[in-house]
């Protein structure tokens, strides 16, 4: 075996096989977050949503909010390393499974709060399409069920694409350990030995996977936005909607990614394989992304402020001027002034620099989604029903804890699984073909030629 | 004796010792390479390329159209409901289910083929040394009968570590 590979075999497995007191650290503080958000939940199962700050007619708040925000930073993983593993980017080896992981948790996470809004958790199983007793069918033209159907198939399609290049590393770990963890991960192997074959078969399964989750990924998002254009709130019911939610959810996700990247970097000591030019790649994404967002911000905000639409001009200055706009410009503080700030200058887009402008755009991520829910919904067509919203402490909790069941969930994870996938990094290291025939010449020559 | 294979520490090596038993009429479905990681840029690693998994998920995808299709105009004729003046069977939303449900046949076509093809789960076979995972790769034949000290031989001559025996 060269050096590398076995370096690299080394410094992988390594979180594996020993556990230090940072990962018990880690795991009970995170634990205790975790434990607050169920206790939170508990009681507002117990004594019923009026624990909530909802009241008419603002019924979706914190839990909707924290449903659009998890969903939006689950598009990080999936579809950024497909989009990187189709064009071949050599540099999303060590980045792929960070970002795949994030796509798992935060889609769990997100999934879980329409279940919680639903003020009867018990009954989340109506959305389902099964021959009911009581004929209640799902209603196709409702947006909770494609909600129902879009979530299920990426989540689904996200934890098969995150799982299979599992296997060769857990042949790798079955392989270099004895007793109950062999046999736990000889069982996760599911029997891979590494034939041509199977290679072979793993990689074109992880091409039409690649494939076929872009656009899943992409109407997720835009679905999730349908939950909110489909309805004649002023504001909402706008066809930007859907680039504009699957930009933001990009946006978020790629911060979030650029956050565990440097944390996983810094506790498990991932130096030479977490290099800063994977930093400065994601950070000039992420700035591309802050961008795109900004035009989204003003293509929305300009069309209403030019419409002069009664309802929605009403919400439009709540946000820039009204009870709303404190949080409004934070956002754009958040998402645009400190990201561009930052990222646009070579020098402080250092892994420092990359990291302080994701946890800003994060920050200004939720409270976009904050804003696009709440100040609609308090500023409905007839003024008599305009409101107000407070969030109470339940609701609160519940969106603390949603930060350390991620964390918690992501230590874990790197802890039973190696966080970079061993194989694809290995292979990374393989040198450039060099032609032995004529006839491979010929292809390297095909391959690169400008005219065809 | 069902095997017989060679360890071998690089891929430039396996190329040779592939080579040489070609050369000494062992055909192609005999010869076995296993690896604890693709090395696309070789030769060797081009057997057993060609592949049904696009064409299956084609299928797949196909078969999850179909049934999205059937679910929503089924359950929509069986239990007909009025919705803000939509047609029973409405197309525009029935279009995001059946997007998704053909997404997922896809999906899971490719996987359920990838797991056949690949035949997984099973037992580690025989034919397996657990040095692969320490980066040797491991070039065998199977059944290899009257052939057994040209096997060797070429496996030893093509820059084996060690050729070992597999029942």
């Amino acid at each position: 075996m060269s050096a590398s590979g076995q370096r690299i075999s080394d410094d992988l497995l390594r979180p594996l096989l020993e556990t230090t007191w940072r990962f018990y650290l880690l795991v009970a503080v995170f634990g205790l977050f975790v434990l607050a958000g169920a206790g939170s939940f508990a009681y507002q199962v117990y004594w019923g949503i009026g624990v909530w700050g909802l009241k008419w007619p603002i019924f979706w708040a914190f839990d909707i909010t924290n449903f659009v925000f998890w969903i939006g930073i689950s598009h990080a993983g999936t579809l950024i390393s497909a989009i990187l593993r189709l064009v071949n980017a050599t540099w999303r080896r060590p980045v792929t499974r960070c970002a795949e992981a994030i796509t798992a948790f935060a889609l769990m996470i997100g999934a879980m709060f329409p279940i919680v809004h639903l003020g009867r958790p018990g009954l989340f199983f109506w959305l389902m399409p099964y021959p009911s007793e009581r004929h209640i069918w799902p209603n196709f033209r409702s947006p909770l069920v494609w909600d129902f159907f879009a979530i299920s198939t990426y989540l689904t399609g996200s934890l098969l694409f995150l799982a299979l290049p599992m296997i060769p590393d857990f042949a790798l770990v079955r392989d270099r350990t004895t007793g109950m963890r062999r046999r736990i991960y000889g069982a996760l192997a599911l029997g891979w030995a590494g034939t041509t074959k199977q290679w072979h078969r793993l990689e074109t399964a992880m091409q039409i996977m690649a494939i076929a989750i872009i656009p899943v990924a992409v109407s997720v998002h835009t679905i999730v936005s349908f939950d909110f254009s489909m309805a004649p709130v002023p504001m909402w019911h706008s066809t930007i909607f859907g680039p504009y939610f699957v930009a933001g959810a990009i946006f978020s996700g790629i911060a979030a990614l650029i956050i565990a990247m440097a944390a996983l970097r810094k506790f498990l000591h991932l130096e030479d394989y977490l290099h800063p030019v994977h930093f400065q790649n994601l950070g000039k994404l992420l700035l591309l992304m802050s961008l795109l967002w900004t035009y989204f911000v003003f293509a929305e905000r300009l069309t209403v402020w030019y419409g002069n639409e009664p309802s929605e001009i009403a919400v439009f200055w709540a946000t820039q001027r009204g009870a709303y706009a404190p949080l409004y410009w934070t956002m754009v503080t958040c998402n645009f002034v400190i990201p561009f700030s930052i990222l646009s200058l070579t020098r402080l887009r250092t892994i420092t620099g990359c990291v302080i402008a994701s946890c800003a755009v994060v920050v200004g991520m939720w409270l976009e989604r904050f804003l696009i829910i709440v100040p609609s919904l308090s500023h409905k067509y007839l003024p008599y029903s305009w409101s107000s919203y407070r969030p109470q402490t339940p609701e609160i909790i519940l969106m603390v804890s949603t930060f350390g069941a991620m964390g918690l969930l992501y230590v874990l994870f790197s802890k039973f699984v190696p966080i970079i996938s061993i194989w694809e990094l290995k292979v990374g290291e393989h040198p450039k073909r060099v032609a032995a025939t004529a006839q491979e010449a010929d292809e390297i020559a095909t391959l690169w030629r400008a005219q065809p | 004796m069902t095997a017989i294979y060679g360890l071998f520490a690089e891929p430039e090596a396996v190329q040779r010792a592939v080579d040489t038993l070609r050369r000494a009429g062992i055909s192609n479905r005999d010869i076995t390479v296993i690896s604890d990681q693709p090395y696309e840029e070789f030769e060797f690693s081009h057997h057993d390329k060609a592949t049904w998994l696009f064409p299956l998920a084609a299928v797949g995808a196909l078969v999850g159209l179909v049934s999205a299709t059937l679910l929503t105009v089924l359950t929509e004729r069986a239990w007909p409901m009025n919705v803000g003046g939509m047609p029973v069977v409405a197309l525009w939303p029935n279009l995001v289910v059946t997007f998704e449900l053909t997404m997922l046949g896809a999906i899971l076509t490719t996987v359920g083929a990838l797991f056949v093809t690949a035949k997984l789960p099973t037992r580690v076979p025989a034919l397996y040394d657990p040095e692969v995972s320490n980066g040797q790769i491991l070039v065998g034949v199977s059944r290899p009968a009257g052939a057994t000290d040209a096997v060797r031989s070429a496996l030893e001559q093509s820059g084996a570590l060690v050729v070992k025996t597999a029942d």
